[in-house]
């Protein structure tokens, strides 16, 4: 993107955001977090923007963007179902439960079901090791999780 | 005054149901008009228990558990308000629950009992003593309470505490910080999480002492995008204790500053690992810093600073409350005080349970978490997360300390345990072990990067028998590269893991003979 050719919508938020957040010690990650938050994924197009705001290169910003799993590039589907793969989870069946997910689905991993409904990721650890096999529905907690469970939570956060 | 009825919302408990069971409960109390109020607290830590909810009655709190929604009517019923015990889930007093009864709590003294964001609660639980104490104390004399305490590092590393407090406190610098490691990424760990959600001032508290110990006025936590109920809570707690007083330009009313924040990373595990955590915190890729410089002298932003994980920090005020000789008599050889072990995966008392060092992994495994969950015998427990050994019961007799588990090829690391039933594919878990590495690799060093993956590879071949003896050569030596050839533990530690599973387990390494034939 050209910077100067007059900023759209996105961009304009964005700086928003960032100019909110410069004043921080340290302050790319939570720029990063709260664009995400915002809008669902890092639109490349504010790339240029967040690395004039903070005086870095656009490839050091890249660099982070790309260096941590939970930045997404790519808008995800309308809900994010995240599956625990850790060790904890697999002792007591997590992969099976893996894949029937996957299966019933009808997707693999960071697939995006074809309606645009259920993007799939996997997880190491929620901290629920206790009450395994664990998975996160757009940031809400199922322990002790089966294929039921799942298609439970998916019906409740509707289309 | 209203009956107290006590609802976990720490995430264990969530995760199974406890925010619509206390929607229930609420609605019965509300519709059939009883004088009760609802406390959300921490998790006790019984996770195979929970949602577990309690009942304040004059004899004490009495326990009902596993509680789901669907239970509130009969359990009201059966006299759930008055502490009755004619349902099946009545569990009798919360304190004579044995799990309960028999650990040590210091660290988790206030956890599941009180309500995390009160106060006044935590004062009245013994919570600032230990803050008050260190105001009072020079700064050499706070971390020589802490190093005499014998705490060392519970991240994982082991580290005396009060030692790398004091190369703090004797640098030189315009600003110090304190970074509490709250990355919790191990699979089996929940300790610090649990701390986050059910007791967060004790974790305000500690590292509030350790910047009066050290000269620091600034705090980082950093934690894990996959907490976001400990991050709510976490950050509530800030917000309260700065408007007590607790955190800001004057601690208590004294004239030393310290006020925190707190981070979240986003996705990474080798974040956990104390430079790339710093590395992120200034907002870089999570790559892991050559040592030296050690943080303690070039840390955050190249100041001095402290790295600590959650249950260290929150271990120093009952340190400075009760004396360094108080915790010191708890524990063995070289490891003192208590450790929250958390008991994980397919155990049939799954939860965390604090206890002096010493126990036995038999005792951990077999004792308190009763066996498997499953009631199949136990093939193995994998001690100390993703980077841990796995121990067969044939070495169940190694007690839980430090020196012990290295001894025995082994680490303690943050203390969490998997226990795993005989139906476990020890291959399979060696082939995670390669994989994990591979996919959460920092990408410094060469034999973890690639030697990762190729250990993913040459474990499918063992596994399709192809050359079983040849590829476990190559495993063999892989490791050794790995191991010796490593910046960090990531790399220098998967090794364990799967070693351990080929020593222990060889069984499971001879591949499919089926397949050899075809070959
Ligand atoms: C790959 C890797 C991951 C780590 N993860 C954590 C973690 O999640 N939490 C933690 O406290 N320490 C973790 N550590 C250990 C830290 O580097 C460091 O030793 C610790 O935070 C120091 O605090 P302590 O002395 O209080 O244990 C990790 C180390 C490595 C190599
Ligand atoms: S061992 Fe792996 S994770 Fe650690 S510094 Fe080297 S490449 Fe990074
Ligand atoms: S291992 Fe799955 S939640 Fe911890
Ligand atoms: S593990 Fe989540 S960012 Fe470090």
């Amino acid at each position: 993107m050209n910077i100067h050719n007059p900023l759209g919508g996105v961009e304009l938020r964005a700086l928003e955001i960032v100019r909110e957040l410069k004043t921080l010690e340290g302050p790319l990650l939570p720029i990063l977090h709260a664009l995400h938050h915002e809008f669902g994924h890092i639109p490349q197009s504010v790339l240029p923007l967040i690395a004039k705001e903070l005086n870095l290169s656009r490839a050091e910003v890249y660099g982070v963007l790309t260096f941590y799993h939970d930045f997404r590039e790519d808008p995800a589907g309308r809900h994010v179902l995240k599956l625990c793969r850790a060790e904890a989870c697999q002792s007591i069946g997590g992969e099976a439960f893996c894949n029937s997910v996957r299966e019933a689905l009808g997707i693999d991993w960071h697939e995006t079901t074809p309606d645009g409904r259920v993007t799939l990721e996997p997880v190491f650890c929620l901290g629920l090791c206790s009450c395994a096999p664990a998975a996160m529905l757009d940031g809400e907690l199922i322990g002790r999780a089966d294929l039921a469970a799942v298609k439970a939570a998916l019906a409740e956060a509707g289309r | 005054m209203s009956i107290k009825i006590y609802v976990p919302r720490d995430s264990a408990a969530v995760a199974l149901g406890a925010n619509h069971l206390a929607k229930a409960l609420q609605y019965a109390i509300a519709s059939e008009g009883h004088d009760a109020i609802i406390v959300r607290n921490g998790s006790r830590g019984m996770h195979w228990l929970e949602t577990l909810i309690e009942v304040e009655t004059p004899e004490g709190r009495i326990a009902y558990g596993p509680v789901k929604a669907k239970d509130v009517e009969p359990l009201i019923e059966a006299g759930l308000l008055e502490g009755k015990s004619g349902h099946p889930l009545y569990l009798g007093p919360t304190e004579d629950i044995p799990f309960l009864k028999n650990q040590t709590r210091l660290t988790f003294a206030r956890c599941g009992v009180i309500d995390p964001l009160s106060l006044t609660d935590y004062e009245a639980h013994g919570g600032l003593k230990g803050l008050r104490s260190a105001l009072a104390m020079h700064a050499a004399d706070i971390v020589k309470e802490v190093t005499d305490s014998g705490l060392r590092g519970r991240g994982g590393a082991g580290f005396p505490t009060g030692v790398k407090w004091n190369t703090v406190l004797h640098a030189k610098a315009s600003q110090k910080y304190i970074v509490c490691n709250a990355d919790e990424g191990d699979s089996a760990t929940f300790a610090d999480r649990m701390i986050m959600e059910g007791d967060p001032f004790v974790l305000i508290e500690g590292m509030a002492i350790a910047g009066l110990a050290t000269g620091a006025t600034k705090g980082y936590i950093f934690t894990r995008s996959e907490y976001p109920l400990a991050i709510e809570v976490f950050n509530k707690a800030i917000t309260i204790a700065r408007e007590a007083g607790i955190l800001g330009s004057s601690v208590l009313g004294s004239h030393h500053a310290f006020d925190m924040e707190l981070r979240v990373g986003a996705g990474a595990y080798v974040c956990g690992e104390e430079t790339s955590l710093l590395n992120a915190l200034e907002g870089k890729r999570g790559v892991v810093r050559s040592k030296p410089p050690l943080p303690a002298l070039e840390g955050l932003f190249g100041k001095p600073t402290v790295v600590n994980n959650v249950i260290s920090l929150a271990s120093v005020p009952i340190i400075l409350d009760e004396g360094a000789e108080y915790y010191r008599d708890f524990g063995m050889g070289r490891s003192r005080g208590t450790i929250p072990i958390q008991i994980a995966g397919n155990a049939r008392h799954t939860g965390l349970y604090e206890t002096a060092f010493g126990l036995t992994l038999g005792e951990i495994v077999e004792g308190i978490g009763g066996g498997t969950a499953t009631g199949r015998p136990i093939k193995a427990a994998q001690v100390g997360g993703p980077l841990g050994a796995f121990f067969p019961p044939s070495m169940f007799d190694t007690p839980f300390d430090y020196e012990a588990f290295a001894a025995r090829g082994g680490l303690i690391g943050h203390a969490g345990i998997t226990v795993f039933d005989d139906s476990a594919d020890m291959l399979k878990m060696a082939r995670f072990a390669f994989e994990f590495c591979a996919v959460e690799s920092c990408g410094k060093c060469t034999p973890c990067r690639i030697g990762s993956t190729r250990g993913v590879e040459v474990m499918d071949k063992i596994a399709a028998g192809i050359e079983p003896k040849k590829s476990l050569d190559l495993v063999t030596d892989l490791c050794n590269t790995m191991k010796f050839g490593s910046l960090c533990a990531l790399g220098g530690f998967t090794p364990y893991p799967v070693m351990s599973a080929i020593t222990h387990f060889p069984d499971d390494f001879v591949g499919s003979t089926k397949l050899e034939a075809a070959e």
